[in-house]
């Protein structure tokens, strides 16, 4: 695939804004929303999210400049590109919110979950959850006769395929951290 | 040299730095140590209330007719709860409030403490900011910020949750030169482009309209005056928003009226028809566009707004601006007149040709009567006999709110005070006492259907106590007047609870209060009563008993474009199915 061959529909690889402005399809968009860290303010994006009937696919929150008392939250949502647009919009006149970007849109990124995977069984469908893991490259990070607990980090569609595939051989529980991203690049 | 102080002191102190002469509130228990403070000063005047829902409608009020923010106090629990409706109600409308709520002690947050409420969580998606104050050194600060917050960009409620122990506890007095101010800046200078493709779709314009809304009297003075020059240098027909009425005077030749559900048919037709529409300081609010895909479906748009998030939120545009009013008017003007102030002459004369035509209908006409009151009748006879006086006018909400908007005249800005947005029943008489305390001269008349009246009618007690002469104009029609008309019309005529039943005696209620009673029933008496209201020193219950069932036209259901509008009550237009919200 050339560098030219841009899919319709996607603004990723593409410095223009590709969208077609009435589009009514539904589009996944991952949000970095750079915010004071103060009481209240995780709960303020929420708010805004659950009052104005957004979708949150994913949701991570951590402090990341100690000294400036920033945080970055990074939210995954679906909506048409007007509702992304809103979004956008409506978060970044919030009064702690100090920057908002739209990845997706920004240019290619990279996005990482991490999940904790704890699969239960016995003999063949042991062997066979380590062998997959190793393909996946998942840790095992606790372990005991009847199960492992594996670790791995990856896109969000990694995590779902190496989920799919420990359902049959015991899986048990599963813990994920929700995506967090950067933009590819300087 | 930072001055050591308490809590309590703190916030008397930053109220006056900020310019506060007035603060509407109710005592409590959590709020003492301020009300202490407030007893041992003469600075800041303070309002005492009967229910804090008025605090904040007063506080209102008070914002709306003088472009300052509005101050309410309240304790924490019930008086935090209380105040959540004129909140919501100033984050509808933009109206910039600081709200100052106790709390209980820090210690206690989180025990379920008596009078205690998640006064923050409760208010957060009613309020444009708040905050829990938990450390004293952190109080001026916070009240500065607040004022700040509340006052630049798009205007709107902030809150500050004060626990007792905070108001007790000392520290230093931040000043408010000194105060962190927060990275909160809104943009308020439009983009010269994007001006200067709108400055393009003027000079072409063969049938252009300006379509104002609030945002020109919240933009300040400057904003409408500098409206006023567009509109009489481009001979431009301007209509408004119900929140916008004022910013360009009613007796100006180009005014077309008010638009929207209830707004004049040549107002809407003229939205409808136009090529080339320009949205200041308006939210193409659904009571405004009618169905979205039938909204003015032939003309460019061009959107000025300081909020970013009401461009392209409803309605696409073509040219958007983000940008204070005033500052994006000056540069409009600056840039035509340029470029030689130019329009399309030939067809603007066959544009307003067309209007004209439009307001030949006729629309707000009515059946008059010489023995039953129309409520329309007594707008015109009260437009009439207060014309050219020092005129506020608030209301409540439902027909009578629209009809004020129709018969009434406003020819300035921050003249006008109504619930838009949220359409806040009981609104009108705390918002009317608030215009009053600012404005101790004026005639202040707030316009009230009985039902609403009702909501908040405790308040009459504080218009005594401060010596506030409101006028209290109630169109009593013995019915939610509204609710009864949309039953009559879209629900069979099923009029469901939409009674003002065991009504008190209006005239005897105000004895009760110690204030003036007037009731009128006959429209030969109308005149004199009116002047009776206006002439006396004090506050008056006027109650106007209307005909009980006439209904307020124009109206485009709602779910119908601007160009099906109701002229009558002819229902036939209604089976088609629409649906109203």
């Amino acid at each position: 695939m050339s560098a030219l061959n841009i899919k319709k529909g996607s603004t990723s690889h593409s410095a223009y804004d590709l969208r077609s402005a009435l589009s009514e399809i539904e589009e996944s968009h991952t949000l970095a929303v750079i915010v004071e860290n103060e009481p209240g303010v995780l709960a303020r994006v929420i708010g805004l999210f659950s009052g104005r009937g957004y979708n949150i696919d994913s949701l991570t929150v951590a402090e990341v400049d100690h000294t400036g008392h920033r945080s970055r939250i990074t939210i995954v949502t679906r909506g048409t590109p007007a509702v992304i647009d809103q979004i956008e919009k409506q978060l970044s006149r919030m009064v702690p919110v100090h920057a908002v970007h739209d990845l997706t849109a920004e240019g290619p990124s990279v996005q990482r979950e991490l999940a904790l995977v704890k699969v239960q069984g016995k003999g063949d469908h042991r062997i066979e959850a380590l062998r997959l893991a190793e393909i996946f490259r998942a840790n095992v990070v606790d372990s005991t006769l009847e199960s492992f607990v594996f670790e791995m980090t990856g896109t969000p569609e990694k995590i779902d395929a190496f989920a799919e595939l420990m359902r049959p051989l015991g899986l048990v529980e599963i813990a994920r951290t929700g995506v967090a991203a950067l933009a590819r690049g300087v | 040299m930072s001055k050591q102080m308490t809590g309590a002191k703190m916030v008397v102190q930053a109220l006056k730095d900020q310019g506060v002469e007035v603060v509407f509130g109710y005592p409590g228990g959590a709020v003492l140590p301020i009300y202490d403070e407030l007893f041992l000063q003469n600075d800041i005047r303070h309002i005492l209330v009967r229910h804090e829902q008025g605090a904040v409608h007063m506080a209102e009020g008070y914002a709306r007719s003088t472009g300052k923010p509005g101050v309410a106090l309240v304790t924490s629990g019930p008086g935090a709860t209380n105040a959540v409706t004129g909140l919501t109600d100033a984050l509808m409308d933009s109206i910039p409030i600081v709200v100052l709520t106790g709390q209980v002690p820090t210690f206690m947050i989180g025990t379920d403490g008596f009078q205690e409420a998640d006064t923050v969580g409760i208010t957060r998606p009613c309020t444009k900011m708040n905050w829990l104050v938990k450390d004293t050194a952190k109080l001026s600060d916070t009240i500065h910020q607040a004022f700040h917050v509340a006052t630049h960009g798009r205007p709107g409620p902030v809150l500050i949750d004060i626990p007792k122990d905070v108001q007790f506890a000392t520290a230093d007095y931040t000043p408010a030169e000194k105060a962190r101010v927060s990275h909160y800046q809104p943009r308020t200078e439009g983009d010269a482009d994007q001006i200067a493709r709108l400055v393009e779709l003027m000079e072409t314009a063969e049938r252009p309209i300006f379509y104002t809304g609030g945002g020109v009297i919240n933009s300040g003075p400057r904003a409408s005056q500098l409206l006023r020059e567009l509109v009489a240098e481009t001979n431009f027909p301007i209509t408004s928003t119900l929140m916008g009425l004022g910013s360009y005077p009613a007796s100006g030749k180009n005014w077309v009226g008010m638009l929207g559900m209830h707004g004049l048919y040549e107002a809407n037709l003229a939205m409808h028809g136009c090529d080339v529409m320009i949205n200041i300081g308006a939210r193409f609010d659904d009571r405004i566009t009618g169905r979205i895909k039938d909204f003015s479906p032939k003309s460019k748009k061009a959107h000025i707004d300081i909020d970013p998030s009401s461009i392209n939120k409803v309605i696409r545009v073509d040219v958007p601006i983000v940008g204070d009013v005033t500052r994006v008017l000056e540069e409009v003007l600056r840039q035509w007149r340029a470029r030689g102030s130019r329009t399309d002459q030939r067809g603007l004369a066959s544009w307003w040709k067309q209007i004209d035509e439009w307001r030949a209908v006729k629309c707000l006409s009515y059946k008059n009567s010489t023995t039953t009151i129309k409520p329309q009748y007594a707008l015109e006879r009260l437009e009439a006999l207060t014309k050219g006086m020092d005129r506020y006018i608030t209301t409540e909400v439902g027909q009578h709110q629209m009809w004020a908007a129709q018969f009434l005249g406003f020819e300035d800005p921050n003249r006008w005070m109504t619930s838009g947005g949220l359409g806040t029943m009981g609104y009108g008489l705390p918002a009317s006492i608030g215009v009053q305390i600012a404005h101790p001269d004026a005639l202040v008349i707030n316009v009230a259907g009985e039902a609403s009246w009702l909501m908040n009618m405790q308040e009459m007690g504080t218009a005594m106590q401060f010596r506030a002469p409101v006028k209290q104009f109630i169109l009593n029609n013995e019915r939610l007047g509204m609710v009864r008309q949309w039953q009559e019309l879209l629900h069979g005529e099923r009029y469901s609870s939409s009674w003002s039943e065991s009504l008190p005696d209006f005239v005897k209620l105000a004895e009760a209060f110690g204030c003036k009673g007037i009731k009128c029933e006959d429209p030969k008496d109308l005149d004199d009563a009116i002047m009776e209201m206006i002439r006396y020193d004090g506050p008056v219950i006027f109650d106007c008993l209307v005909e009980k069932h006439e209904n307020c036209f124009p109206m485009i259901p709602s779910g119908k474009p601007h160009n099906e509008m109701l002229l009558s009550a002819d229902a036939a237009a209604f089976r088609s199915g629409a649906v109203l919200v």
